[in-house]
């Protein structure tokens, strides 16, 4: 075997309620989350025999003992922030693909509102206990002059990005008020029925240069969940299975420092795109649409210029409302994104790629949609990406 | 006295552990020194257990000139800790030294709308406690 192209398909999805304030711990957000997945998919909790845990809130053990899961054959986390769900299917596939397990629970969430809210001094990006592989940096190095979160960090390339390629605030604009009209679409996403016009965002304020309010994702309680199994078992489930038909991961280089990175547009995303491409025998122009993880407006222009969608300093002409709006060459976050239906750490990106690919979108469908593109993004800049097709 | 503070220093001050005692502690002798492998001379910062060029665990705290440019900065309107909130708006700037190491700091004499890539700068040492000296940088003319 020298690919996983194929090896696993995404057979199950679901999740929670997207609110601020659910009142619920991340355990039990994500098991609603499994639950609705389990009965997309037509299985019984005891059926699911692989976990990848989710990088905060609880552990692969807590779900095998909710879900009555007597003999976990497989467990394992990715430690990669918000790329984490979309490289979880990479370990998904690969313990399939090696009869490790048969079918693999993919769960992710938090409170990113009531309980890590970054805008309020929360942990949710690092504010008060940085994650693991970061800690040492921005405590030793950031912390003393006020860098502590993902807007500041990702705002240094977005400012060298714009000084050396004239690249203008409305690109910015252009991605958060696509996916808030696509948002509109979206019976569950959090901004249903609050349009944003290119004014709004261009007067919104300042969070920290040259990001304004309308460049930052929301803070939302949410969680997501997918279950990946082999191509033999979904053939008798409910719902007709998505393939992943090509996954990587990459890092960035170093991953625990951006300031010290050779060149600082070099991501992730840009070691594992042309991996995740070959192995699909995809191009970028065989996609039907994309899911760009969405953190921040800067990060999909930047993720993008990785992919190869354009060269470096032209996402300034890329990006146009025509080319990623539905019915465009490109639909992108046709869901809303992390910027308009809730910050799910990116899994509501595959769970909405898998919905397109199956044709169960309604008003948002993007036609005859064969073959989608998921990237996450995390931390200081690690990057995955899945290639779907149905 | 650091910049918007009176009195007592209420930020937050840097989490230090290993090297990053050796870094600070140079920087309370007001000397900007960074880690130079001494079998192959690369520079690095942060700090490393190893150089990822040659392989060697063999390096020495060498100092560095403390010139360097503005390589980009974030000037932060919303602080997402609430210590630096009368400090608004500033502006965490990476700054590129001569030796091509680069590092997080803050310039001080110069505006946010005054930024610009490329900025002569050079290091200029605050006290901000007795014991803890941040580095920070000036424009260079």
């Amino acid at each position: 075997m020298d690919s996983l192209k194929d090896k696993g398909c995404i057979v199950g999805v679901g999740e929670s309620a997207f609110t601020r304030g659910s009142g619920k711990t991340e355990l039990r957000l994500m098991l609603e989350a499994s639950a609705k997945a389990l009965d997309d998919a037509g299985l019984k909790p005891h059926d699911i025999d692989g976990i990848v845990g989710p990088p905060l809130g609880a552990s692969a053990e807590h779900f095998a003992a909710n879900l009555g899961i007597e003999d976990l054959r497989y467990s394992t986390y990715v430690e990669m922030g918000g790329a984490s769900p979309v490289v979880a299917l990479q370990s998904a596939a690969m313990a399939i693909a090696f009869g490790v397990a048969n079918c693999v629970l993919v769960p992710c969430g938090w409170n990113g509102y009531s309980v890590m809210r970054v805008s309020a001094g929360g942990q949710g990006g690092s504010g008060a206990t940085p994650p693991g592989p970061l800690a040492g940096t921005i405590g030793a190095y950031y912390l003393p002059y006020g860098a502590v979160a993902p807007v500041q960090w990702y705002a240094w390339l977005a400012t060298r990005h714009m000084k050396l390629y004239g690249t203008p605030f409305e690109t910015m604009g252009t991605i958060a008020v696509t996916a808030r009209k696509h948002a509109q679409l979206n019976p569950q996403a959090y901004m249903r029925g609050r349009p944003l016009t290119m004014d709004d965002y261009l007067k919104s304020r300042w969070v920290s240069y040259p990001f304004r309010l309308f460049d930052c994702c929301l803070e939302t309680d949410a969680a997501g969940a997918v279950i990946v199994t082999s191509p033999e078992r979904a053939r008798d489930l409910r719902r007709p299975p998505v393939y992943i038909s090509g996954v990587a991961e990459g890092h960035p280089y170093p991953a625990d420092d951006i300031p010290a990175r050779p060149d600082p547009f070099v991501i992730g995303l840009t070691f594992a795109a042309p991996k995740a491409l070959r192995m699909a025998g995809v191009t970028l122009k065989d996609l039907d649409f994309a899911e760009i993880y969405d953190c921040f407006t800067y990060v999909v222009m930047l993720q993008m210029e990785a992919l190869g969608f354009c060269k470096r300093g032209e996402i300034k002409d890329f990006i146009t409302p025509e080319r990623i709006g539905l019915g465009g060459e490109l639909p992108m976050n046709t869901h809303g994104g992390l910027h308009s239906e809730a910050h799910v750490w990116g899994i509501n990106h595959i769970v909405e790629a898998t919905r397109q690919l199956r044709h169960e979108c309604g008003e948002r469908q993007v036609k005859d949609a064969e073959v989608g593109l998921v990237t996450g993004w995390g931390d200081f800049g690690d990057g995955g990406l899945a290639i779907l097709r149905r | 006295m650091a910049a918007g503070t009176q009195g007592e220093y209420k930020l937050p001050l840097p989490r230090m552990r290993g090297s990053a005692v050796e870094f600070y502690k140079f920087c309370k002798a007001h000397e900007l020194r960074f880690q130079r492998c001494t079998d192959c001379a690369a520079w690095r910062h942060i700090p490393r257990d190893m150089c990822a060029k040659c392989g060697s665990f063999n390096f020495e705290w060498a100092r560095s000139s403390g010139k360097g440019t503005l390589f980009s900065w974030t000037t932060v309107s919303q602080p997402a800790l609430p210590q630096f909130a009368p400090l608004v708006p500033f502006s965490p700037a990476v700054i590129e030294l001569e030796e091509g190491v680069r590092m997080l700091s803050w310039v001080v004499d110069v505006k946010p709308d005054e930024l610009a890539l490329g900025m002569p700068v050079e290091v200029v040492f605050d006290d901000v406690t007795p014991e803890v000296t941040l580095p920070k940088f000036r424009r260079r003319r």
